[in-house]
């Protein structure tokens, strides 16, 4: 075989296999992505069934309890228009607290409680986790448009 | 008046560096030789000026002067001294002064160590280092100034975070900085040797010592973030592919390709435009994870929007750093000319295919971590992209480069066989394969990515023994050495290469057990209570009130109970940070070879219990210690003779061409 075919047939290899490559990372990427909703968005419904998703907003004040367990944990999300039930089974991170933004991913079931199989801690106690922001900007909007 | 004469340090600072920067550049394009002196001593005088900004600072917060804002709003008098001193760097402000402290030392250290480099090439290099850093002078000076005063001055200070006070935290940064800045060496060479169009061998040679220094660093780096995420987080978790960590990685695996790279054009001269791109790239990943960073865009896209001055400095920085290198590249590159021809299979082959490999896991890598800042800048919606993502997508890319790194070491440069690698290698594949099939078993179930993951590491740790076995055959048969003697004469080099490549087989082993086989129980506990995890009966014998310098807090005593005897005690506890109210878990770990015993304290229940959390992780700390083994391996390869006695050659040479 002449050095120029043999040339040839590398490049178109290396092509195939990057191609696939990438073929295969986007498919990947976009089974995997996690989209956010808001409280007012998941009761309103815009979730697509059975998908994992992240919620987030602040929890509502009095609203955390437990079950006999003492692990099975109990909450609301609220973004201050509309309140979701959460239930999470674990340790809630360090800086969880009533009144303070909260992220946390998982699907809902058919009783309509979201459960959580990540409630997402935060570094830092100044610092509002951006989701948990967005679902209070994404109702204050929703409130001044009623306006 | 402390921090004003660190401040006017700075200033100094950035005064030297704009000089080095014109008369090294300008000295070397010209041919200038006096204004050429100019870049080695204005290098130290920058070092030194910026260790004298920096000790200002550190004294300072041991001072607890908190008339400086950085003080004030990150350390407190109650807290112990060598957390004030982390403080130091802790901040925004005083992770920004560590950075250029890093980068003058990398230029002072250059200065120092580059007698063999000729000294135009040299001026070059530290023009072109000062450039970099007179963008973070000013950036630190106009944006970010660690000295600015508070006046009034507070009555005391508001702590620094409590996740921060700890010792792995306190050289963590360093480190990782060490890395990140240490690419900034490379990255000079390579614009260089653009300028100057030498882009050969001895280019190769001078560069590669730097990398694999600052590839090392880095490595203990990332390895020290993993350990501290690991024991102080409270949830036994060691890498999250979080935004923050994926910065540090994304030039760990680009650094990893340019010292494979590096060695090709050095021993080859082939690949060197390639070479110069990956040193190109690797330093703008650096730049990149510190605008992530550092930029606050992570926090909130729209929090960066609303105060954009910091972001958008190191956003110009960045684009005007890569653009202009890539457009440097774009018109000297054509000119290097190839290197030598290789073959199919061969030893460049086997590295150029691992070179593709780490640069698509870095890619996608960057595509999981600015894809949603992208949508989210642009209004488009906020999504995450989880740890399947990473995991889908990782596994399947490294595990060819895995099974590489087992031939290329055994593969011949230029022309191999394959008949004749699988003749060598065989026996270590067979060995690995069975052992693969069978440790499962012992360890409990068996399931296929356990057996894979041990397949690859016990691959890598075979190839390289075979490799040195048959080295050590050679030298001993061929030169008349004996076993012994011939260990002493392989240089150093080679024992770096085969370090890091161990040290990946362990990494493998760590990951792929602790993955397979850990266990975590989260349970209620009152006193008297017990929890079984594996051989472990666990029993919660005491609480008791705990007070420290700067928090408060309960401390659980447990006792570690085998076949109904005691063997240890441990001591997990939650603490209330007092300043910032802020409550921490600081979880109790029993450390050994083949398992870690990890118990954290949840929260308390009204009925007085505790809900408790206990793992067992089989091999976790065969992780980090793989990481140490590998950054060991680039210590090893840089303390090789030949580069010292290389640049001592060269030192006397041009010596001897500059007197006659």
């Amino acid at each position: 075989m002449k050095p120029r075919y043999k040339r040839l047939i590398l490049v178109v290899v290396a092509l195939a296999l990057l191609t696939l490559g990438a073929t295969f990372v986007l498919k990947a990427f976009r089974s995997n992505l996690v989209f956010f909703y808001t409280p007012t968005e998941v009761l309103a419904g815009q979730v697509p069934d059975g998908q994992a998703f992240r919620i987030g907003g602040m929890v509502q004040e009095g609203s955390v309890g437990r079950k006999e367990d003492g692990v099975t944990v109990r909450f609301e999300v609220t973004d201050t228009i509309e309140n979701v039930p959460v239930q999470f089974i674990g340790i809630l991170p360090d800086l969880f607290q009533e009144g303070k933004g909260v992220v946390a991913q998982g699907r809902i079931n058919a009783e309509g409680i979201f459960l959580a199989d990540q409630v997402l801690a935060k570094h830092d106690e100044n610092y509002m986790p951006p989701e948990a922001a967005e679902a209070l900007e994404r109702a204050r909007k929703i409130k001044m448009d009623k306006q | 008046m402390t921090p004003e004469i660190g401040h006017f340090a700075i200033i100094l600072a950035l005064c030297v560096a704009i000089a080095q920067a014109f008369f090294s550049i300008a000295g070397a394009t010209r041919g200038n030789v006096s204004w050429m002196a100019v870049s080695r001593p204005s290098a130290y005088v920058l070092f030194l000026l910026t260790a004298f900004g920096f000790c200002c600072l550190v004294v300072s917060f041991l001072t607890n002067d908190f008339s400086v804002i950085n003080v004030a709003s990150n350390s407190n008098s109650q807290l112990p001294w060598p957390y004030r001193l982390a403080a130091s760097w802790g901040s925004h402000e005083g992770s920004l002064l560590l950075w250029v402290l890093m980068l003058s030392g990398w230029m002072a250290a250059v200065a120092r160590f580059s007698k063999g480099v000729p000294n135009d090439m040299l001026s070059l290099i530290l023009g072109v280092m000062a450039v970099v850093a007179i963008g973070f002078y000013s950036f630190l000076l106009l944006t970010s100034n660690p000295f600015d005063r508070l006046l009034p001055p507070a009555m005391d200070g508001r702590d620094l975070n409590p996740l921060l006070q700890d010792p792995g935290m306190v050289i963590h940064p360093p480190m990782l900085y060490m890395g990140y800045v240490g690419f900034s060496v490379v990255f000079a060479f390579a614009i260089a040797a653009l300028i100057s169009g030498r882009l050969d061998t001895t280019w190769a040679r001078w560069s590669r010592p730097w990398t694999t220094i600052a590839w090392a660093f880095l490595t203990v780096g990332i390895a020290l973030g993993s350990w501290w995420a690991y024991y102080e987080l409270g949830w036994g978790g060691w890498w999250f592919w979080d935004p923050v960590e994926n910065a540090s990685f994304m030039p760990w695996l680009c650094g990893t390709a340019l010292m494979h790279s590096l060695l090709v054009t050095e021993k080859r001269g082939s690949f060197k435009i390639w070479t110069v791109l990956l040193a190109i790239i690797t330093f703008s990943l650096s730049l990149l994870g510190t605008f992530l960073v550092r930029s606050g865009v992570l926090t909130s896209v729209h929090a960066f929007a609303t105060d954009p001055e910091r972001g958008v400095f190191i956003l110009g920085f960045l684009v005007f750093v890569v653009g202009s290198s890539l457009l440097l590249f774009a018109w000297r590159a054509p000119k290097v000319g190839l290197g030598g021809k290789f073959s199919l299979v061969s030893r460049e082959s086997a590295l150029l295919a691992n070179n593709v490999l780490l640069v698509v896991a870095a890619a996608s890598v960057l595509l999981g971590t600015l894809y949603p800042l992208f949508l989210d800048a642009l209004g488009l919606g906020k999504i995450s992209v989880g740890p399947p993502y990473f995991d889908a997508v990782f596994i399947p890319i490294m595990a060819p480069a895995m099974f590489l790194m087992g031939i290329g070491p055994i593969a011949r440069w230029k022309k191999s066989s394959v008949p004749e690698i699988a003749v060598r290698l065989k026996w270590a594949f067979v060995v690995a394969l069975i052992s693969a099939l069978l440790i499962p078993f012992v360890m409990g179930d068996w399931s296929i990515l356990v057996s894979f993951g041990l397949l690859m590491a016990a691959w890598i740790a075979l190839a390289g023994l075979v490799n040195l076995y048959t080295r050590l055959k050679q030298m001993s048969s061929g030169q008349g050495r004996t076993f012994l003697g011939s260990f002493l004469a392989i240089p150093n080099a080679y024992y770096g290469m085969l370090f890091a490549h161990w040290g990946v087989a362990v990494f493998i082993v760590g990951v792929t057990l602790v993955n397979g086989y850990e266990v975590e129980k989260d349970v209620k506990m009152a006193l008297g209570n017990t929890v079984t995890i594996g051989e472990y009966t666990i029993r919660l014998d005491a609480l008791k009130d705990l007070k420290g310098p700067n928090y408060t807090g309960v401390e659980g005593s447990m006792a570690i109970l085998v076949d109904g005897k005691e063997v240890d005690r441990m001591f997990p506890q939650k603490r209330l940070y007092t300043v910032q109210q802020m409550p921490m878990t600081e979880a109790a770990i029993d450390t050994g070879f083949t398992r870690d015993l990890y118990i954290s304290l949840g929260e308390p229940l009204n009925d007085g219990s505790w809900v408790v959390r206990v793992y067992l992780k089989p091999f976790v700390d065969w992780i980090w210690g793989g990481a140490f083994l590998m950054a060991l391996g680039g210590v090893l390869a840089v303390s090789d003779r030949r580069y010292r006695r290389a640049s001592q050659d060269e030192g006397d040479r041009a010596e001897k061409t500059a007197s006659s």
